[in-house]
C-alpha cells in the first residue's frame, strides 16, 4: 500500500506546505505518491517529481481543476483511492475545504491537523486551540488525514526522481466556479513560511499605524501578522490573521505588539522559537508566555527598535 | 426557502481547559458551555436572511446530551423558528454527525444548511464538507459573505492568500467564518419566546445512522508549558538579548 499526496499549487508552483505533508507521509513509511491536479500544471508536476522521498506523481490536467473545487477535487481523489492506505494533504484553507468530502465519501473518519504521526494509524493531533493533544487511533481502513504544517520539517524540494504518470481526469461536477480572488499582494514573506513574523493586535489602533510594524518587518525581512481584533477592526485583510482559527505559524522570533494574547491567539503561535511582546499593560497574559517582555508605548518602542537594528 | 442551522454546544470560548488527570479528556464537569460560537455567527445570518426575505423557515438542529436543548433554546431565541434534538450521551464524530445531518435533510428538504466552519472544541472543521458530500451538494467554506439569488449563492470565502469569491448552485452547504457578521444580543423577550416554539427530540437510532465513533482517543495530554521569560528594560537590552542570547537576528 502506498500514501497519496494531494499537491498544493497555484499551476505555476508547488506550495511549500506540499513539502511538509511530504515529510509527515515519510514518517508513516509507506511508498509516497503525489496528486497534482490542475490545468497547465506540467511546471508543478516536475516540482513535485524532484521532492525527496516522492515514488511517483500523478497529474490530473484539466480545465475544471484549474482552481481547487472541493466537489471536482474530492471526486477525483477518490477515483484514485484504491491502493492507498493514506491519504494527506496540508492543513491549509484548501485542505481543510476538500478533505472532509474525500473522507465522507469514503465512509472514513478524517483525522484533522496532525502535528506528529506516532505510528501508520496512531496520530496526535491538538484540541481545545492547542491547550490538549489528543493522541488518535483510527480504525478505517483508508485514513485520510490533514497536516498541520508547523508540526512536520519541510522534505527537501530536491533529489528525487520520481516518475510522472498521467491519469484520467474526472468530470465537471458543475457544482461551483470561481468569480474571482482578491489576493493580498505583498513582496514580505508568507507568514507560514516566514523566519520572523512581527504582529500586530487591537493596541495597534488603525490600519494607518500598521506601518510602523511594516517598517520594522521590513528591517528584519518579516511577515506581518494580526490578532483577530485587528482583523475584526479592520486594521488588516483576514489573511493576516494568526490564531485557532487563522493561520498558525512557528517562526524563529515572533514579535507580538499591542497584542494581550488571548488563548485563540496563542494556539496560532505558541510553538514559534522565540517570542517577544511589547505592549503598555504590563499584566497582559501575552507576557507569560514571551520569552522577552517589554511594557511600554508602542508607537516609541517599535520604531526605536527598527531604528537600533 | 428552509434553511437548516446545526449548533453545537461546546465548552465556552472563554473557560481555560483543563486536561484530566487521568488522561482521557478534558475536564466538563462544572464548566460552562455555550454554542459554538462558528454556529452562532451561522443562526444571525440564517435570521438575517430571514429578515431580507430570502428565507422562510429556520430550523435548528443539535446532536448531542440532554442539555444541548439549551443551545438550541438559544438558536430559537436568536430567531430560529423550531428545533430538533437528535438526543445521545454518546460521543458523535463529524462522520456521523454528518450522516445524522443528512437524516434530517432528507426529511425537511432544506434548501441551505448554514454552519459553522469548526468547533472549538475538538477543531475538526469536518462537519459541513462531509454533509455536502453525503448529499452530493456543493459547499462555501469559510465564509465572509453570502448572497443568494436566482437559484444560487455568492460567497466570498477567506482563504489562505485572502479572499475567493465563488458561485455554487443550490441546494449547498454554507459553512461560517468569523467575520460574516456579528451576533446580535437575546433580548429578554426573545428568550422567552423562544421557550414557546417547538423542539422536537429524536434518537439516531431511529434516523438509522450508527454512531460508533471510528477514531479512538488513546490519550489525552496537557501540551509542553512554555516557560514565561524575562522582562527588558528598554529596546537596547531587547536588541541585545535577541542578538547575543537568543541569536534569533
Amino acid at each position: 500500500m502506498a500514501t497519496l499526496v494531494i499537491a498544493e499549487h497555484d499551476n505555476a508552483g508547488l506550495k511549500g506546505a506540499t513539502l511538509n505533508a511530504v515529510t509527515a507521509a515519510q514518517k508513516i513509511g509507506n511508498p509516497i505518491h503525489v496528486l497534482v491536479a490542475g490545468s497547465a500544471c506540467s511546471a508543478v508536476a516536475e516540482a513535485a517529481a524532484k521532492i525527496a522521498g516522492v515514488e511517483k506523481v500523478r497529474v490530473a490536467d484539466a480545465a475544471h481543476y484549474t482552481h481547487p473545487l472541493a466537489e471536482n477535487l474530492a471526486a477525483l481523489v477518490v477515483a484514485l483511492a484504491p491502493g492507498y492506505s493514506h491519504i494527506l494533504a496540508a492543513a491549509t484553507t484548501t485542505g481543510k475545504n476538500f478533505m472532509p468530502r474525500v473522507a465522507a465519501l469514503l465512509d472514513v473518519a478524517q483525522v484533522s491537523d496532525i502535528v506528529s504521526v506516532v505510528s501508520a494509524d496512531v496520530f496526535v493531533r491538538p484540541i481545545y486551540a492547542g491547550n490538549a493533544l489528543a493522541t488518535v487511533q483510527s480504525s478505517d481502513a483508508v485514513k485520510v488525514v490533514t497536516v498541520r504544517t508547523t508540526g512536520f520539517d519541510a522534505a527537501a524540494a530536491n533529489g528525487g526522481s520520481a516518475t510522472v504518470e498521467v491519469v484520467q481526469a474526472g468530470a465537471d461536477s458543475g457544482l461551483a466556479k470561481l468569480l474571482g480572488q482578491e489576493l493580498t499582494k505583498s513582496a514580505r514573506p508568507e507568514l507560514t513560511a516566514a523566519r520572523i513574523i512581527v504582529s500586530g493586535g487591537r493596541g495597534m489602533g488603525s490600519g494607518e499605524n500598521f506601518k510602523i510594524l511594516e517598517a520594522l518587518a521590513d528591517k528584519l525581512g518579516a511577515a506581518v501578522g494580526a490578532s483577530r481584533a485587528a482583523v475584526d477592526s479592520g486594521f488588516v485583510p483576514n489573511d493576516y490573521q494568526v490564531g485557532q482559527t487563522g493561520k498558525v505559524v512557528a517562526p524563529e522570533l515572533y514579535i507580538a505588539v499591542g497584542i494581550s494574547g488571548a488563548i485563540q491567539h496563542l494556539a496560532g503561535m505558541k510553538d514559534s522559537k522565540v517570542i517577544v511582546a511589547i505592549n503598555k499593560d504590563g499584566e497582559a497574559p501575552i507576557f507569560q508566555i514571551a520569552d522577552y517582555g517589554l511594557v511600554g508605548d508602542l508607537f516609541q518602542l517599535v520604531p526605536e527598535l527598527t531604528g537600533q537594528l | 426557502m428552509k434553511v437548516l442551522v446545526p449548533v453545537k454546544r461546546v465548552v465556552d470560548y472563554n473557560v481555560k481547559v483543563r486536561v484530566k488527570a487521568d488522561g482521557t479528556g478534558v475536564e466538563t464537569a462544572n464548566v460552562k458551555m455555550s454554542m459554538n460560537p462558528f454556529d452562532e455567527i451561522a443562526c444571525e445570518e440564517a435570521v438575517r436572511l430571514k429578515e431580507a426575505g430570502v428565507v422562510t423557515e429556520i430550523i435548528a438542529v443539535s446532536v448531542g446530551p440532554a442539555q444541548a436543548q439549551e443551545t438550541l433554546r438559544t438558536a430559537l431565541a436568536i430567531g430560529a423558528d423550531r428545533a430538533i434534538l437528535v438526543e445521545t450521551a454518546a460521543e458523535v464524530q463529524p462522520l456521523a454527525v454528518a450522516k445524522i445531518l443528512k437524516a434530517i435533510v432528507q426529511k425537511e428538504s432544506p434548501q441551505l444548511v448554514l454552519l459553522g466552519k469548526q468547533a472549538i472544541d475538538d477543531d475538526s472543521n469536518q462537519t459541513g464538507q462531509m454533509l455536502a458530500a453525503l448529499l452530493g451538494w456543493s459547499q462555501a467554506t469559510f465564509a465572509s459573505k453570502v448572497k443568494i439569488a436566482d437559484g444560487g449563492a455568492e460567497v466570498t470565502r477567506e482563504v489562505d492568500g485572502g479572499l475567493e469569491t465563488i458561485s455554487i448552485k443550490l441546494p449547498a452547504i454554507v459553512t461560517t467564518d468569523l467575520r460574516l457578521n456579528e451576533p446580535r444580543y437575546v433580548t429578554l423577550p426573545n428568550i422567552m419566546k423562544a421557550k414557546k416554539k417547538t423542539l422536537d427530540i429524536a434518537k439516531p437510532e431511529e434516523l438509522g445512522v450508527d454512531v460508533t465513533p471510528r477514531l479512538k482517543t488513546l490519550k489525552v495530554e496537557e501540551p509542553a508549558k512554555r516557560k514565561g521569560g524575562v522582562m527588558v528594560k528598554d529596546v537596547a537590552e531587547l536588541v541585545t538579548k535577541l542578538k547575543n542570547e537568543a541569536k534569533v537576528i
